[in-house]
């Protein structure tokens, strides 16, 4: 079964187009890398997909629910973490814990529950009153992936989740992201790391709004005759023609 | 004589350390790379030598001159381009590229051999306001505005974090082109993959200076035997690799796990036999070089 159903979505800005017509589906946990140059769309694809902007035109389904109608619905499915991280520095970590868990109607004694499991999955329960800007990036970026899941969303949305972090913290939080995937949560990601590509199941790269290929990281290199995601990518994204 | 000349600086904010004991010769003409994640301390020693900023103690020069004593001077004979975007969003590309050319007693033309194949990338919209810019554009005009007044030395914090692969090679291309002119060059960036377009790089990690090599220097000083290591089911097999008594570490690399192995341990055959006995059929393994990545996770 699909989360995402996408047909022909289309998103314009005057006379721009954002995004044009874009087509594909992701299924029940899948971990789909959403690939692009910079001003390819991909944040303005993402948004629609979110629930938080309205498409010009096309059909999409997250979760099962209309991206025009029924986006509050979407937005109780899904889970979100943007490259900022969206925590806030001046609360505890637990009093983020409580107030994202909040937001996603956990409350009393499932609340409380989740919050231990997740501090102890985390290895921050010695750090449970420590306010969150005192952390280091990369605990900060372990504990913002964790809540944009307390809810068990059918899919988390992840945007640039790894820049500026050093190499060891990101491949564990790749890990992270392959533990969610084993539970069945769904994962969209987006990277510039191109070595990240490969840990996806399936890799879309965006050019000026279209999706211009889409396959399992394997076939891409095999149809591009070439070993590496980078290769790829540079054949792409090359050909576009307008800038951000 | 060093264009960029750092002596055991150190630098902290409240009780927190950025930089600890950093000493660095930059010789004039050199592409310098300081390579590190975020909180390494790039922006404090960026700030430092640029003026802007006191060290606690040790002592620096650029261009011959003392970054304390002399900064007047030396805000003449460097360019700048910081981490987040400076430039006047309310005033044109154009207004941008002048202002700066004025403030430092110069004009467009005077200098403009030296910025052209930048600038005429934005030159199509040099009426539109820099806050209306789109990333890359920004990227450009901020190259252009610290070029304007031809520096001796230019100090680039992380110009191509966030940027796609495609942008990132381009950007690295006009650096070459920069460094053929002579201009002494320090960049900063998070990319370890950059790193062997630098002449010399500085691997950087919490306020400290872990090593300083020549990129192939570094690649060399690695030791143990390192392999890529191939298969199916690629989660399972790196937390079975990791089980290995020989394993020192094993970390994903893209489609393949690179698996060190501890000192003066090699033994082929024991590790062919282990993967044998977890059960996998399909694994392939083949001795590698190590990458500016892999040295930096050694470290």
């Amino acid at each position: 079964m699909n989360v995402i159903d996408v047909t022909n979505l289309t998103k314009s800005f005057g006379s721009f187009t954002a995004v044009d017509h874009i087509s594909f589906n992701v299924g029940e946990g899948e971990l789909f890398g959403f690939l692009g140059a910079n001003g390819a769309g991909k944040t303005t694809a993402m948004r629609m997909l979110c629930g938080l902007s309205a498409p010009t035109s096309g059909e999409a389904r997250v979760a099962g629910f209309d991206v025009y109608k029924e986006t509050e619905k979407i937005k109780q499915h899904i889970g979100y973490m943007s490259q900022k991280f969206s925590l806030y520095g001046d609360l505890k970590v637990w009093e983020n814990i409580r107030l994202y868990g909040g937001i996603y109607g956990l409350s009393g004694k499932k609340l409380k529950e989740k919050t231990d499991e997740l501090l102890h999955v985390l290895d921050l329960e010695g750090e449970r009153n420590t306010l969150v800007d005192s952390l280091p990036l990369g605990w900060k970026q372990k504990l913002a992936f964790s809540v944009a899941i307390i809810h068990d969303p059918r899919i988390v949305f992840l945007d640039e989740p790894t820049g500026g972090v050093d190499p060891v913290t990101r491949r564990q939080f790749w890990e992270l992201i392959y533990q969610a995937a084993e539970r069945g949560i769904t994962v969209f990601v987006t990277t510039h790391y191109m070595d990240e590509a490969e840990y996806c199941n399936r890799v879309s790269i965006m050019v000026d709004g279209k999706i211009e290929a889409l396959d399992s990281p394997a076939a891409l290199k095999a149809s591009f005759n070439t070993d590496n995601m980078n290769d790829v990518f540079h054949a792409l994204a090359r050909k576009a023609k307008r800038g951000e | 004589m060093n264009n960029i000349d750092v002596q055991h600086i150190n630098k902290s904010y409240g009780g927190v350390s950025a930089l600890r004991d950093i000493s660095l010769e930059i010789k004039p003409g050199e592409l310098f790379g300081l390579i590190g994640p975020d909180g390494a301390g790039k922006t404090s020693l960026f700030r430092i030598l640029t003026t802007l900023l006191l060290a606690d103690s040790g002592s620096a020069t650029v261009c011959g001159l003392d970054v304390t004593r002399d900064y007047k001077e030396i805000r003449h004979c460097v360019g700048y381009m910081p981490g987040r975007f400076s430039l006047y969003q309310d005033l044109t590309v154009e207004e941008n590229l002048k202002f700066f050319a004025t403030v430092f007693n110069t004009t467009i033309k005077e200098n403009y051999g030296l910025i052209r194949d930048i600038y005429v990338q934005i030159e199509p919209f040099k009426n539109r306001r820099a806050g209306k810019l789109s990333g890359g554009m920004k990227q450009k005009l901020a190259l252009s505005c610290a070029l304007i007044h031809r520096p001796e030395v230019l100090f680039l914090d992380e110009p191509t974090t966030g940027v796609d692969p495609v942008s990132r090679v381009e950007f690295w291309n006009m650096l070459d082109r920069l460094k053929n002119e002579g201009i002494t060059i320090l960049v900063s960036t998070p990319y370890m993959d950059e790193a062997s377009r630098c002449d010399r790089i500085a691997l950087m990690r919490s306020g400290e200076c872990l090593s300083v090599n020549t990129p192939e220097g570094i690649r060399s000083t690695y030791t143990r035997p390192l392999y890529a290591v191939h298969g199916s089911f690629m989660y399972k097999l790196l937390i079975d690799l990791r089980s290995y008594p020989d394993t020192y570490s094993c970390y994903a690399f893209g489609d393949s796990h690179h698996l060190a192995l501890k000192d003066g341990k090699n033994d082929i055959v024991g590790l062919e036999k282990f993967i044998r006995e977890k059960g996998y059929t399909d694994v392939t393994l083949e001795l590698i070089r190590p990458s500016i990545e892999d040295c930096f996770m050694a470290l």
